[in-house]
Parts: C-alpha cells; structure tokens; sequence
C-alpha cells in the first residue's frame, strides 16, 4: 500500500508536468511554427483589420427599425434583426453567431417549440427569396436554409441555398446573375480529396468577395 | 440517403480494418515486453519513470496488487484534479480569468475525467482556464485512457497464460501506454489537426468587427493538443461547448475523417493485440468481426433514419429529400460540412466506443435515429468500446456466451482450453449486469423524483429520454448527452460567477461514472486471475470453437438480449414512443 502511494504520487507529479505541460507547451511551439494561420484560428483580413475568421459564420441581418427610425427591441431588450439582402445569409443560428459562448438548440425530433422555430425561419426565408425567385415554394427551400447548425457559427451553406440567394444579391446589387453565381463556384469548399464531407459554400469568403466586386453604390 | 454518402462509410470501414492489424501487432510488441522503434529514443525516458515510481520493471503483480495500484493512483489523481479544477483561479494560464466552478459541479467533472467518461455538465470556454484544460483535463485524456489500456494488457496476459498468478506490472503497462502509444499518436494527430485549421495557442480570445459591423469574440486555445487525445483515447470531452460541431475543434472535411478515425483506432486495434497476445489470431479476427457487424447495424439504422424530416420538420413544412445541391434529411443542429452520413457515422462510432465526442446534437436526433447512439451505449460499451475497457468487457460476454452455449449441449464451457466455473460465471455475472441496474435505478430516480426532474429540459417522451441517456451515458462512461439534460447553470457566462451546480444530477451522475468504472475493471482483473491460475486442456472434438460464425452469432445474440431485456421497457417510454408517431409535444 505504500509502496503504491509513493509511486502514485511521483507518477502524478511527472505525468502532469510531462502530459500537462511539457507536451502542450511545445505542440504550441512546433504549431506556430508550421502553421501560423491556423493555428491562430485562420484570421481573415480586410484592408489591415480583421474581419472574422474563414471557419467561423457571422451574422449578416441588421436591425429591424420602427416608426420613428430607431431600432426595435424585444422583450429582453435586445434588437430585433432581420435579413439584410444585400449580403449572402448564413443559416439560421440558436446562439446569436456567438463563437466564444456555445450551445446546442437541444430541442428533441418532436418538439412543438422546433417545429414552430423552423416554421418561422421558413416564413421569413420565403418572404426575402421570392420576390427574387419567383414562384419559389417550401418545397424548393433546402434543409440548411430553415435549420439552425449545430454550432451555431457553421461558416457554410449549401450550394442549393447559395444558388437562390444569388438572385437576390444580383438584382439588389444590380450585377449579371453569372458573375455572382462564377463568385459561388470560387467559394465552395468541395468535398475533402474529392469524397470526404459535404460541399459546402463558405458565406464569409463569399460576401468579402461580392463587396469588393460589387460594391454597394 | 446518397451514394456518396454510403461511399464515404465504406472508406471508413476499409481504412479501419486496414489499420487494425498494423497498429494492433506494433500494440502487442509494446506489452509482450519486446523492443520497438520508439524505444531508441524514450527507453531512457521509461526506464528513468519506474526508477522514479521506484518500481523494478521485472517483478510482476497478481490480480489483486495490480487493481489496488490502480485504485490507489485513480484516487490520488482524482483528488488532485478536483484542487486543480477548484484553485484554477490562482493558477496560471488563465487569460480570461475564471474562477472555480461550484463542488458539486467539479465533483461530476473531476470523476467524468477519472473514468475515461467526459461527461461534461460545464461548456469549456466559458469555464475552464487553459491551465484546468491542459494540466487537469487533458492529461487525464492521457492517463484514464492508458489505465484502461494496461488492465485490458493484464487480463489478456490472465487469459494466455497457464499456472501463475502474476498479470504483469501496472506501472510498466501504463508508462509503455503512453510512451509508445499514446503520446506518438497524438502528436501526428495534433499536427494533422492544426493543419486543418484546429487552433493551437495560448491567445484567449480575439475581439473583432465582423464584416457587417457586429461584435465577434473568437474563444481560443491550445486545442488541438487536446482534441487529439480526447479522441484516440475515447475520452470525448470537447474544448469548447458544442464540442467536434465547433469549427476550431473540427475544421474542416479531412479533419472530421482523421477525428472520427482516431475514434475507433486503438479498441479496434486492441482486438488484433489480442489475437496476437493469446497466440491464436482468429479469436482476435472473430470479435473484429462481431463489433464491425453491429457496427454497421447501429450507423445504417441511424444514416436511413437522419436522412429523412423529423416530426418537427415535416410539420413546419420543410422539404428534406436530397438532391446535387443539398444534404436533405434533418439537418438540424448538424453542420453543412459534415452533412447526414458523417453525422450519423459520427454518432454510432462515438457510442460504440465509449467516446462520447460529438459532431452533431444527439438530441435533434429523430427517436429512431437517436436509438443508435442509446442502444450502443446500453450493450455496455462493447461494441469496440473505451480502450481498454472495451475489449475487457466483451471478454467478458463472450465468457457468458461460452457458458450458455455450454449449457445448451450440456458441456463443461470452456474458453481457449480453460475450463469456466462457478467462479468466473460469478464474477462475468457482477461484470455485465450490475450496470443496467445502476442506469435504471439513476434514470428512475431521476424522473420521479422532483430534485431529479430539475435537469430535465425538454417536454413529453424527450424529456425522458434526456435522462435515460444521462444515466446510460455515465454509467458507461460514455459521456455524451442529449445536451438539454442540465447538471450547471450559468447564469454569467463566459465565466463561473453566481454559477450553481444541480446536486441531484452532478451526484448521481457522478457516482454513476466511478461504479461504472472500477467494478467491471475490477470483475475483469478478478476473472483474469482466476483464469491464469488454470491449466489450459487440450481442444476435443467436443470443443465449441469460439472463432466460428456460429460462435459469432451467438456472442451478438448474446450482447442484444443482455442489453434489450433490461432496458426494452424504457427505450419503449422514450425514442421508441416519438419514432411511431408523428405528434408534436
């Protein structure tokens, strides 16, 4: 028994100060080293400040204003925001596009508050898309445009998604359809070595490339 | 469902198997004492720990001495890990300054990170400090993986050897685990990982602007040091909150396929060790073979069910069919980047092994879908299971498999030339079935009781299952969650300020994850005793081969009714009631 005490104790010292510390410290090093970018989270720049990360989604909706100009609140006391149409959106997010607080929506394949929640993106998706895409119905909105992602932040959207928005961009941006559409096809991440994972159509990298193109007058 | 999608699982499949026998031989070399490769470099390093752990290398333990230095060391560092975790406000490496999160809360943590469980009440970055995830949380990654990893050397040395009582040396089994298998890995996963856009620094946060003018904080850390382990070691628990979904914990495509493959790669592995380490390599093919069948069961039933609306969605009017253009299927709470199949291959590999990482909310899951990921968990985390523990437990089913067959002709069992006796078929009993009691027992008391029903988030048969999988989740050491199931509430976060903990859950759960531990480890080194001691009998025409598909069949009938008898009734309660129907709650 004290044999295995002694032991224990020594082991614990050396494994926490090797494993805990040692081994973290110059991963650390070798990585900012070998991959400066990503290991710092894959910054993106504009014009010497940054913008955002290319692995993060953002928000791009903007204040609701009532009457009187001035922006309308909820009943918390924050702002009530709505798409902004001159931008690509990301999918809808349960965490305000938070990337330092995160959470699940946690709400089960059942639950009335879900449906009611994906019913109302819906709404608000048909609302912004159709008078770009006519005829557009809920059976041509893709799952990714109505569902929130799992982390909140998912930079991507599909290419389906990506495909409709584009009609709005161009018409509210007041550029030929194909030259939007040629930016989408730049800013889609294929699937990894031709078959990993699901394309998807990176909303960041998108928008900064339509407002350099296509500036707003 | 796509092709590419079913491409995409058979890729997966193949480069696992593909794997398994390379690792699995390098595994056994590392515990039948011969050299490898790595020993040029850190033998003075292993040969430096057991002067310093004053052990001699030679002298070996039987069952009882080997489970005691475990027990001794698993305490001390789960009391040190709790100071860490409580003091992290006078510790260093704390950029956001976080303070101490409440004891009943650490309690929960500190045994989840004991037990290989990860089963995590907190969110990462907004309560941890780099220091707690570094020296406290991810050096357990380390350890809980590499006890698990040692007891599964030592009962396969009670099963190969004849007429001893001795089962090896705890410290040599743990120092050459880490040494010349865990640390190695790891390092080629943290480099692959950063590669890909995991973070990797000692920067807290950055504050930005982001393009269309909001307010954007990018937590940060030295993550993918972390994730690297917490996956190979079927740890599971995640840097940050939403755990493998987030992208600075799981960047891109090829980082998910190198995560999801770290998941699997060492229990899977271990089968192989086994073969080599008992000398007959098909008995090691034939448990492959077992795990990989349920396997493919558990992620075609949940790829088939994700890839269609839930309830919710079909009621809200969305369309889930997939086309060129999109994932279809429920695609909430999952990420575009890893889509359905990914999704749902995720989930059944993180329950089968006893990971409990996450890439997707289980709880979105549809109730047939969130079946895979329940079901794996209550077959006792076999199916590939935890390192280590994993294989330890399904030896011992496939003990109880051997004694029912035996039973069946009405022969003595035996398993390779050693007679099974009352004994073992005690101990085999303690070893599976204490754990379904435990999971009832926690569950029951957790929706009937009003200090249970605290934690319970969601409304009608989801709310119940919330806690099923809870309480299935940590007695298993798994330790992913249907995240609405609450143990902490933070009412200020990122940080632990006015934060309380929920007693019920942090405790019960919390007692759960050390029963779930140490009794099987504790019935498996027992049985390993018992069986080293035994003089093995040549095989007759009478003998019941244990590499046969019969013999398959069987061990898989086994493992499913073991597992649907105890728990039928309450999977019917929970997903069982929302896959039947579409009503909403």
């Amino acid at each position: 028994m004290r044999r295995d005490i002694v032991g224990s104790v020594v082991a614990i010292v050396v494994l926490t100060i090797g494993l805990g510390l040692v081994c973290p410290l110059v991963m650390t090093g070798v990585a900012q080293v070998a991959f400066k970018g990503q290991a710092n989270g894959s910054q993106v720049e504009r014009n010497g400040k940054v913008v955002g990360s290319s692995l993060i989604g953002q928000d791009f909706r903007k204040p609701v204003l009532d009457a009187n100009g001035q922006p309308k609140m909820d009943k918390d006391g924050n702002p009530v925001l709505e798409a902004d149409p001159a931008w690509f959106q990301s999918r809808p997010s349960q965490s305000g596009y938070s990337a330092n607080v995160t959470f699940f929506s946690n709400l089960g394949p059942n639950q009335k508050d879900l449906a009611d929640q994906v019913k109302a993106n819906l709404d608000a998706y048909l609302a912004l898309e159709r008078p770009f895409t006519p005829g557009l119905a809920a059976d041509r909105v893709p799952v990714d445009a109505v569902t929130s992602s799992a982390s909140g932040v998912d930079p991507h959207i599909s290419a389906a998604n990506a495909r409709i928005q584009a009609n709005r961009i161009a018409a509210v941006r007041k550029v030929r359809l194909d030259r939007v559409l040629a930016l989408v096809r730049q800013h889609t991440d294929g699937r990894a070595l031709g078959v990993l994972g699901e394309p998807g159509v990176n909303v960041l990298e998108l928008n900064l490339a339509v407002d350099n193109e296509f500036p707003l007058q | 469902m796509t092709w590419q999608g079913w491409f995409q699982i058979l890729i997966y499949v193949a480069v696992l198997t593909a794997l398994t026998p390379l690792l699995g031989g390098y595994m056994a070399r590392v515990y039948m004492g011969r050299r490898v490769v790595l020993q040029r470099v850190l033998g003075p390093v292993e040969r430096g720990f057991y002067r310093a752990v004053r052990t001699d290398p030679a002298r070996e333990q039987d069952w009882k001495q080997y489970g005691r230095t475990v027990l001794v060391f698993s305490t001390l560092f789960w009391l040190v890990l709790y100071a860490i975790l409580r003091l992290q406000g006078a510790l260093p490496f704390n950029p956001l300054r976080f303070g101490g999160a409440p004891w009943d809360v650490t309690f929960n943590t500190t045994s989840s990170f004991i037990t290989n469980t990860n089963w995590q009440y907190y969110g990462g970055e907004t309560t941890m400090s780099h220091f707690s995830q570094m020296a406290g949380l991810a050096v357990q990654n380390f350890i809980s993986a590499a006890v698990g990893m040692a007891v599964l050397a030592a009962v396969i040395r009670g099963f190969a050897r004849r007429e001893t009582t001795k089962l090896g040396n705890f410290w040599v089994d743990l120092a050459r685990s880490l040494l010349y298998i865990l640390l190695p890995l790891s390092i080629i996963g943290t480099l692959l990982l950063v590669s890909q856009g995991v973070a990797q620094t000692f920067t807290g946060s950055v504050s930005l602007t982001t393009l269309h003018g909001f307010e954007q904080v990018l937590a940060l850390g030295p993550v993918a040091s972390q994730v690297a382990i917490k996956q190979l070691g079927t740890n599971g628990g995640g840097f940050f909150n939403v755990n493998s979904a987030f992208p600075f914990e799981n960047a891109t495509t090829f980082a998910n396929f190198v995560e999801l493959l770290f998941i699997l790669l060492v229990p899977a592995a271990a089968t192989y060790q086994y073969g080599r380490m008992i000398g007959r390599q098909g008995q090691g093919w034939a448990l492959y073979i077992a795990m990989l069948l349920m396997l493919a069961i558990g992620v075609g039933n949940a790829y088939y069910q994700e890839a269609k609306a839930t309830p919710a969605l079909t009621a809200a009017g969305v369309h889930a069919t997939a086309d060129p253009g999109s994932t279809g299927g429920n695609l909430q709470d999952k990420e575009q980047r890893f889509g359905i199949a990914n999704s749902a291959l995720w989930s059944t590999a993180t329950t089968d092994a006893s990971n409990g990482s996450v890439n997707a909310a289980q709880e979105a899951y549809s109730g047939f879908g969130g079946m895979t990921p329940l079901v794996n968990m209550m077959t006792g985390e076999v199916i590939f299971g935890g390192v280590g523990s994993g294989l330890y437990g399904m030896l011992l089913l496939v003990l109880l498999t051997v004694f029912l067959a035996g039973l069946m002709v009405g022969r003595t069992p035996e398993y390779l030339g050693k007679k099974i006796q009352a004994r073992e078929v005690k101990l085999v009993a303690i070893g599976t079935l204490y754990m379904p009691v435990v999971v009832l027992v926690a569950a029951a008391l957790a929706v009937a009781t009003p200090a249970g029903k605290k934690s319970i988030y969601d409304s009608g048969p989801q709310g119940f299952s919330e806690a099923v999988y809870a309480y299935t989740s940590q007695t298993n050491n798994n330790g992913s969650a249907f995240a609405g199931y609450t143990g902490f509430v933070q009412p200020n976060a990122p940080g632990n300020e006015g934060a309380t903990g929920v007693p019920f859950a942090d405790l019960i759960g919390g007692l759960c994850m050390l029963l779930g531990r140490f009794v099987p480890l504790l019935a498996a080194l027992a049985v390993a005793g018992s069986l080293a001691a035994k003089r093995p009998v040549p095989a007759g025409p009478g003998t019941f081969r244990t590499d046969s598909p019969i013999f398959l069949v069987l061990l898989v009938g086994v493992v499913v009714i073991v597992a649907a008898l105890s728990f039928l009734p309450a999977l019917a309660l929970g997903p069982i009631v929302q896959g039947l129907t579409n009503q909403l709650f």
